[in-house]
């Protein structure tokens, strides 16, 4: 059975400094919740608050409607997976996953039997024998989630179990978290600054910046709508034009920037005057036929190659900036007209105005 | 040795090897070869010595055990000495343990950073006056009319004095104090070295504190508790100067009896055999230590 997850306007102050500062938030039973953002964010100070090791100055914490205020980690429903796994060494793999219940005073058998049902879910059979650093870092990672499994909790909480793992296990591990996730029907709270993990596998993101929740949503609606500049350029990559509203109209702004007159979407209703960023994702700059700036294409830059990046599925294409500034990119998809995009050659470019976000600059 | 005569050239490397060769032979092998040669030897005048009579013989091995009556219960009063040396040295090991382990658990993770370098600064500096002087500080303490008896009567626990110089009560808190650094520091090094976030996965796994402390932090400490048991057992079982200071003739230390086979019975070649014995009661120790723990050399090397 699993719970839902409640943060009730809950702060964490350490002397001066505010790690959390008034994060309210509902995470559904059942859920793949991920706190995304840069180290120092506070989402690890809310797992240890949500596991128990520590407590909130100020705000209430409740698991399944009920409050978990002095509750220490082992009088919580909840189950959580360390950074480093935190396996011991000393122990099998077997005595390692019935910890849980060696500690609830199970039956060694039943304990036995436990274990090896818990290494067949987790795809590990035959190493309930084995010694701790028999294991390979994905092998020690399943271990690590039988682990936390045993105790039947109805919260699992994951601190960046797969930092520490490389490129191509990393990626099949998300897929076997989620399909763990989905199996089990459990609550599972991850915290991580690798927005590829946030966005593949979880069901709603919070994107966290200096203790607070700037934005839940889907993966999807994180990535194309976010709610502010700090959002967009953490999860994925933008090319930035900021400048001063001087026309609102239709939930779009025109925006008087370095480079002309730039036309976007502007969901947020920002004023006329305003100091603004106008973000423009890679992937939605476009080559254009055309030279000049038409009713149908307001947003039109020539702009030379400064390089390229190939990166298989796609290039990169790096174009120069007129006073010196960070070169745009643009990215291509790799449908057999690249080679004439190389050399050093004017482009003209441009992006439709849905595809550009208006949002208040960092800081106003 | 190589590297030796590249860097100082082949007449300084030599006098260097030598130098070091004179003095280990000199000052550590040979001593030890003329008192294992007395250990073999009867005790005879110099007179006779060298003579017929001077042959090679067990009896002072021997003679620790001989007139050992179990049926009646008799045991002769140095192997009785024997005895008491060795049990207690064990519990001034276990006393050592049990009086480290809280301390070290909460120097080495506990306490804040901070406050670790005073603590520890506190646990040293009684240790920079020399063991006679603190040996007699305790005598002062202990004594029939001192502090510790004042005290207790003052807090109203006793009615009356108590003796604590006249039984092995004295030997024991002294030996404890005197040697409880040697536990301390293995065991601070052995359980820093513990990753804290395994005591958070047990905690958040169920299990409450002792359970911590027996299924994971002293696992992880058993070096440490190798290492310090070892120290201190065999720093009790050839100390001299605590039971001489602080025991009673009822109290009397293995050591004692060494001494006074040496240089009250003038016979060395018992008191040779008798230092031995001493000698491979430790190493039984040692080796019995590593075995229950499963610690091999290089563990305890940590």
């Amino acid at each position: 059975m699993s719970r839902d997850v409640s943060l009730d306007r809950v702060t964490m102050r350490f002397a001066s400094y505010v790690a959390v500062n008034n994060v309210s938030l509902d995470i559904k039973a059942g859920e793949f919740f991920s706190f995304l953002g840069p180290s120092g964010c506070g989402k690890t100070t809310i797992l240890r608050m949500i596991s128990g090791f520590m407590n909130p100055t100020e705000g209430r914490i409740l698991i399944g409607g009920e409050d978990m205020k002095g509750n220490g980690p082992n009088k919580r429903p909840t189950a959580l997976i360390f950074q480093n796994l935190a396996l011991f060494p000393m122990m099998s793999v077997a005595d390692n996953i019935a910890f849980g219940l060696e500690m609830r005073g199970v039956d060694k058998s039943v304990r036995r039997r436990r274990a090896e049902e818990l290494l067949e879910l987790v795809a590990l059979p035959d190493a309930a024998d084995k010694r701790i650093d028999e294991l390979s870092g994905g092998m020690k990672q399943r271990v690590a989630i039988a682990r936390a499994l045993a105790v039947e909790p109805q919260v699992m909480l994951l601190d960046e179990p797969l930092s520490a793992l490389d490129l191509k296990l990393r990626q099949h591990m998300r897929a076997e978290l989620r399909a763990i996730q989905r199996r089990t029907g459990l609550t599972f709270i991850y915290i991580t600054h690798d927005q590829g993990e946030a966005l593949t596998m979880s069901d709603r993101v919070g994107v966290m910046s200096r203790g607070q929740l700037e934005q839940v949503g889907p993966p999807s609606e994180i990535y194309n709508e976010p709610a502010t500049a700090f959002v967009a350029g953490f999860v994925g990559e933008n090319n930035v034009f900021t400048g001063r509203i001087t026309e609102v109209a239709g939930g779009q702004a025109v925006v008087e920037t370095g480079d002309g007159r730039l036309i976007g979407r502007n969901p947020r209703g920002i004023r006329v005057g305003t100091q603004v960023v106008m973000l423009v994702r890679p992937e939605r700059l476009k080559p254009l036929a055309v030279a000049g700036p038409t009713p149908e294409n307001p947003n039109v830059l020539s702009r030379s190659v400064d390089h390229v990046d190939f990166e298989g599925a796609f290039a990169n294409v790096h174009l120069k900036q007129p006073d010196g500034a960070k070169p745009l990119s643009m990215h291509i998809s790799n449908d057999g007209s690249l080679t004439d995009l190389v050399g050093d050659r004017v482009f003209t470019v441009g992006f439709a105005p849905q595809d550009a976000l208006v949002l208040a600059a960092n800081g106003a | 040795m190589v590297q030796l005569y590249h860097r100082y050239g082949a007449l300084l490397a030599t006098l260097l090897i030598a130098a070091t060769a004179i003095w280990v032979l000199m000052m550590v092998v040979l001593p030890y070869l003329v008192m294992a040669e007395y250990s073999f030897h009867p005790n005879l005048p110099m007179t006779q010595q060298g003579g017929p009579n001077d042959v090679y013989t067990l009896s002072n091995y021997a003679s620790l055990f001989s007139g050992i009556d179990l049926l009646n219960g008799e045991l002769p009063d140095d192997f009785r000495v024997f005895l008491r040396t060795i049990w207690g040295s064990t519990l001034v090991t276990f006393i050592s343990l049990v009086v480290c382990y809280p301390v070290a658990w909460h120097l080495a993770k506990a306490a804040k950073p901070e406050q670790v370098g005073l603590l520890i600064l506190l646990l040293i500096i009684p240790f920079w006056i020399n063991e006679i002087l603190r040996t007699f500080a305790w005598y002062i303490i202990l004594a029939y009319n001192g502090p510790l008896n004042s005290a207790l009567l003052g807090m109203g626990l006793l009615d009356k004095p108590y003796r604590w110089l006249s039984g092995s009560g004295g030997v024991l808190i002294g030996m404890t104090y005197a040697f409880i650094l040697f536990m301390m520091f293995p065991l601070i090094n052995a359980i820093e070295t513990l990753d804290i976030s395994q005591v958070e996965a047990a905690r958040d796994l169920g299990a409450p504190e002792w359970q911590i402390h027996r299924r994971i932090v002293i696992p992880h400490a058993k070096p440490g508790i190798a290492v310090g048991s070892i120290m201190v057992f065999v720093l009790a079982a050839s100390s001299y100067i605590v039971p001489a200071v602080l025991g009673s003739p009822g109290t009397r230390w293995f050591t004692e009896t060494i001494y006074i086979w040496f240089f009250e019975g003038q016979d060395w070649p018992r008191g040779s055999a008798y230092a031995f014995i001493l000698l491979g009661l430790c190493v039984v120790f040692i080796l019995s230590v590593m075995r229950i723990f499963r610690v091999g050399l290089t563990d305890i090397a940590k």
